[in-house]
């Protein structure tokens, strides 16, 4: 089912948590609204499921006005931050809650409800905790029970607030891998709050960054990365190292091998894998110094010491493949050379 | 079991507010409505008419009801009584609790609950166990009478059955506070040179003062107010052994209408002050 | 014994504590039981079997019984207002909730029987409109229970309806969830076990309960004579053995059934998966 928003505005107080969104998600994607804590983006999540109403704004559920109809009515699954499992109740009956409460009329009789609950734990590999009460349970299996238990009443539209929150780094690696693998056989238009980027690029078909209330930019994970709309995206997602125009780094950038335009903004991003270096030929004006490097994997972060021409010193962070820097053969404190492939402008 | 209200903050009480899951606003109005006209009823009503009552035949009537020598004789024998019990339960209840909470050993669930005991025991029981062992043909009668000693039907009797009552006040409030705190604080101070004494009143006291103030004033409203357990080990003696509550049910038996209620509006007034500094204490506590 | 720690003082204060617990708490206490040995047990039967005895029983767990249930219903509903709704005077009826703790039973005791009497402000009222009487009979002795009864019910339920995660509420409207089966399903299971302690709280008080209850009940034998007040009576008579055989009978029945509602509580709380 796709989703539209339309100019939906949201305030607490004085304190403006949405401002005029407008955003479209078509059918069967799987979306990250990803910002730092604070931009608006579970206060947007909550208004599409109808936990909070909006001050102003439609949202269109499959093109059909849903603004005015209760969380219980819209047809999504909410996936709560902290599960919000119901602790009096057995996982089983956690999952057959929403078949129970359905209306006499609507409701599957007890066999199709434990067949169908069955089939779900099974989806989620935990029919063997059946029985078992949620306190029982560890955050991962917790997890994948809220999955469950939002999933039951066949929603046309699942949402989950931030569903790797609470978790340990190594179980949230795993259930980001399970998640996109489950969307994948499932197809339902999933929409998931995130403020980790990282989890947003790998879990996600298509993010949606926002900030102060506003939507900064939407798109594939990659097109986001490579092609930042504005300073805020571009720093926000992936690291970038940022040189000032004012701060006289434009005769260094010019040096580097990026042609300086003006009108293209004053401050230039660049991408730590956009940044080469060499080892310093007789004739080059080298100026950049090796400080220290770290192991990243298959790659290696390496921080160079640029020294200003105003007698400042600042940091730039560069990237590569570990056997490409190994043959480089350089040592700390060796002077290298620097050359820039890419970078972003803003103003 | 625990049979005093553990405080709560009455800010969190105005801070919850759910704008879309709110009940219709038909079933909230008659909920208030319901729970209003209840306590109106229950609560509202009986103080009111305390104040009515005592002052119904004008204050002249009031003064002279309040001013009589045995209304004086019963108010300082409330007084006394909660001068001596209520210090000597604080001391307990302090160190119940330190006992408790800061030391591992055999039998302290026992202990926990034999010191609620008093709780579940009728206030007229506790008057009556006092009366088994002090009383003329108690355990110990013969012997006080031999030595000319009273307690039944006299002043010790009095306190002994409100230090029973109002037993378990202070250590109920501080245990599950203790508990809770942990020694961390206690450790550090100690492993930085202080001693107990000094770790107990610069790092403890501090800590649970305000705790420690809520069980002493719910021991002292009991103390002052105890009817029952009184009543029995009493003898119920004018000028003597009658505290302000027993004097309230004398001069109520006896159609003194005003000087029932000219006692009791005392004692409202006490119920009140009470409240007021619970209130305080519990907003104190919760911005500690 | 005592873990090593470097906690100091555990001698003085558990030799004091255990001291002062067993001079004011448990020999007195104890000397009930004692008193009862001496008794035979067809002079004990004697006692507890007359009928003046028996019904005093009645009345006492009857009225408790009543006025717990109904102060655990209203109870309810007032923790719930004062949990749950913003309204004026919100803070002045919480604070006033704890009246009964703090009002000396005999006050309450006087207040009560003066509204409820046949010539008092609701008394007068009940009997001219509906020929209600509630003084002298159980019913005002249920009306001074409920009075006694509604702080132990509203600030043991208080907490828990405060702690509530209100995110389950909101999953079980995701879910489909009309209000109703929210309360019903999700909210009263989990306050349930409270509510139950309560209760428990307040019959356990109600059987005892002394000051409140004489005013209002008239104390007629057979109709409103409640137990504690039936051991004052013997002991005004000098019947020992009689205050002492009825005190350890209440206790011994208070103590049974607060161990049974302990038990269904542990039940209650082990099968919504709350141990």
């Amino acid at each position: 089912m796709s989703i539209l928003l339309s100019n939906i505005s949201k305030k607490f107080g004085t304190f403006t948590a949405l401002d005029n969104i407008n955003l479209e998600i078509p059918e069967g994607e799987l979306v990250a609204l990803l910002g730092p804590s604070g931009c608006g983006k579970t206060t947007l999540l909550r208004i599409i499921a109808g936990l909070e109403s909006a001050d102003q704004g439609r949202v269109l559920l499959s093109g059909q006005d849903r603004t005015d109809h209760d969380v219980s009515q819209r047809g999504i699954g909410f996936v709560f931050q902290h599960y919000a499992l119901f602790r009096h109740m057995t996982v089983f009956e956690n999952v057959a809650f929403g078949l129970r409460v359905k209306p006499r009329r609507e409701r599957p009789s007890n066999e199709v409800i434990a067949k169908k609950v069955h089939a779900l734990l099974e989806l989620v590999q935990l029919d063997w905790l059946h029985d078992r009460y949620p306190d029982q349970l560890s955050g991962g299996q917790r997890q994948r029970i809220a999955l469950a238990r939002a999933l039951a009443v066949e929603p046309s539209v699942l949402l989950l607030d931030e569903p790797f929150g609470a978790l340990d780094a190594s179980v949230r690696k795993d259930l980001r891998q399970w998640l996109r693998n489950l969307h994948h056989d499932l197809n339902v238009t999933s929409i998931f709050v995130t403020h980790d980027q990282e989890e947003a690029m790998e879990v996600a078909s298509q993010v949606v960054v926002l900030n102060h209330g506003r939507i900064e930019q939407q798109g594939a994970p990659g097109d986001i990365y490579d092609n930042p709309a504005n300073a805020f995206v571009s720093r926000f997602i992936g690291h970038t190292n940022v040189f000032d125009l004012d701060e006289q780094d434009a005769d260094w950038l010019q040096t580097a091998g990026i042609p300086v335009a003006h009108q293209q903004g004053k401050f230039a991003h660049v991408r730590p894998h956009d940044i080469v270096i060499e080892k310093p030929t007789a004739d080059s004006d080298a100026f950049v110094t090796l400080k220290d490097w770290q192991h990243l994997g298959s790659l290696i972060r390496i921080e160079l010491v640029k020294n200003g021409s105003n007698g400042l010193t600042a940091s730039v962070y560069a990237e590569m493949p570990n056997d490409q820097f190994r043959r480089l053969h350089l040592n700390r404190g060796d002077k290298v050379d620097l050359r820039i492939r890419h970078a972003h402008w803003f103003h | 079991m625990n049979a005093i209200a553990q405080p709560i903050n009455p800010a969190r009480l105005v801070a919850r507010q759910q704008k879309v899951l709110q009940d219709a606003d038909w079933v909230r109005w008659s909920l208030i409505a319901i729970a209003v006209g209840f306590i109106g009823l229950f609560i509202c009503l009986p103080l009111g008419l305390v104040i009515f009552q005592a002052f119904s035949k004008g204050i002249a009537a009031y003064w002279s009801a309040l001013s009589q020598a045995d209304t004086l004789a019963a108010i300082k024998l409330t007084l006394l009584t909660a001068l001596v019990t209520v210090p000597l339960n604080t001391v307990f209840g302090v160190a119940a609790a330190w006992a408790i909470t800061r030391f591992e050993f055999r039998g302290k669930s026992l202990l926990t609950t034999l010191i609620d005991l008093p709780f579940s025991v009728s206030p007229v029981i506790s008057g009556l166990i006092f009366v088994l062992l002090f009383g003329a043909q108690g355990w110990f009668g013969e012997w006080l009478s031999a030595h000319d000693v009273k307690i039944i039907f006299a002043v010790p009797g009095i306190i002994l059955a409100t230090l029973f009552i109002t037993f378990p006040f202070v250590a109920r409030q501080l245990i599950p506070l203790m508990q809770e705190m942990g020694n961390q604080e206690e450790e550090a101070a100690l492993s930085l040179g202080a001693s107990g004494w000094k770790t107990f009143w610069a790092v403890t006291i501090p800590n649970i003062k305000w705790a420690l103030l809520y069980g002493v004033l719910l021991c002292n409203a009991r103390a002052m107010g105890e009817f029952g357990a009184v009543s029995v080990v009493s003898g119920h003696i004018r000028g003597l052994t009658n505290t302000l509550p027993l004097h309230v049910e004398v001069s109520y038996n006896d159609y003194d209408v005003v000087g029932a209620f000219a006692g009791a509006s005392i004692l409202a007034g006490l119920a009140i002050v009470t409240l007021i500094l619970k209130t305080v204490l519990e907003w104190r506590q919760a911005n500690r | 014994m005592s873990k090593s720690s470097i906690m100091p003082g555990f001698r003085p204060t558990i030799g004091f504590t255990l001291i002062y617990l067993g001079l004011v708490v448990l020999i007195p206490l104890s000397t009930l039981v004692f008193k009862s040995f001496q008794l035979n047990w067809d002079d004990y039967v004697h006692i507890i079997t007359n009928k003046r005895v028996l019904s005093s029983f009645r009345v006492s767990f009857s009225t408790a019984l009543v006025a717990a249930m109904i102060a655990s219903f209203f109870g309810f509903i007032v923790a719930w207002v004062l949990v749950r709704y913003l309204f004026l005077g919100k803070r002045f009826f919480h604070a006033l909730i704890d009246l009964p703790f703090a009002l000396p039973t005999a006050v309450a005791g006087i207040v009560l029987a003066t509204i409820f009497q046949p010539s008092g402000f609701l008394g007068k009222l009940l009997i001219d409109s509906f020929g209600i009487q509630v003084a002298f009979k159980p019913l005002g002795i249920v009306m001074a229970l409920i009075f006694i009864s509604i702080p132990f019910v509203v600030r043991t339920v208080e907490p828990v309806l405060l702690e509530f995660e209100s995110a389950m509420e909101e999953a079980a409207s995701s879910l489909g969830a009309t209000r109703w089966q929210v309360f019903g399903k999700i909210i009263f299971p989990n306050v349930f076990p409270a509510l139950l302690t309560g209760f428990a709280l307040a019959f356990a008080r109600g059987v005892g309960e002394y000051g409140s209850v004489i005013f209002i009940a008239g104390n007629i034998p057979y109709i409103s004579e409640i137990v504690p007040l039936l051991i004052v009576t013997k002991l005004e008579q000098f019947d020992i053995e009689g205050a002492t055989a009825i005190a350890l009978t209440m206790l011994v029945i208070s103590f049974v059934l607060l161990l049974l509602i302990n038990l269904l509580q542990l039940w209650v709380r082990k099968r919504s998966g709350q141990l």
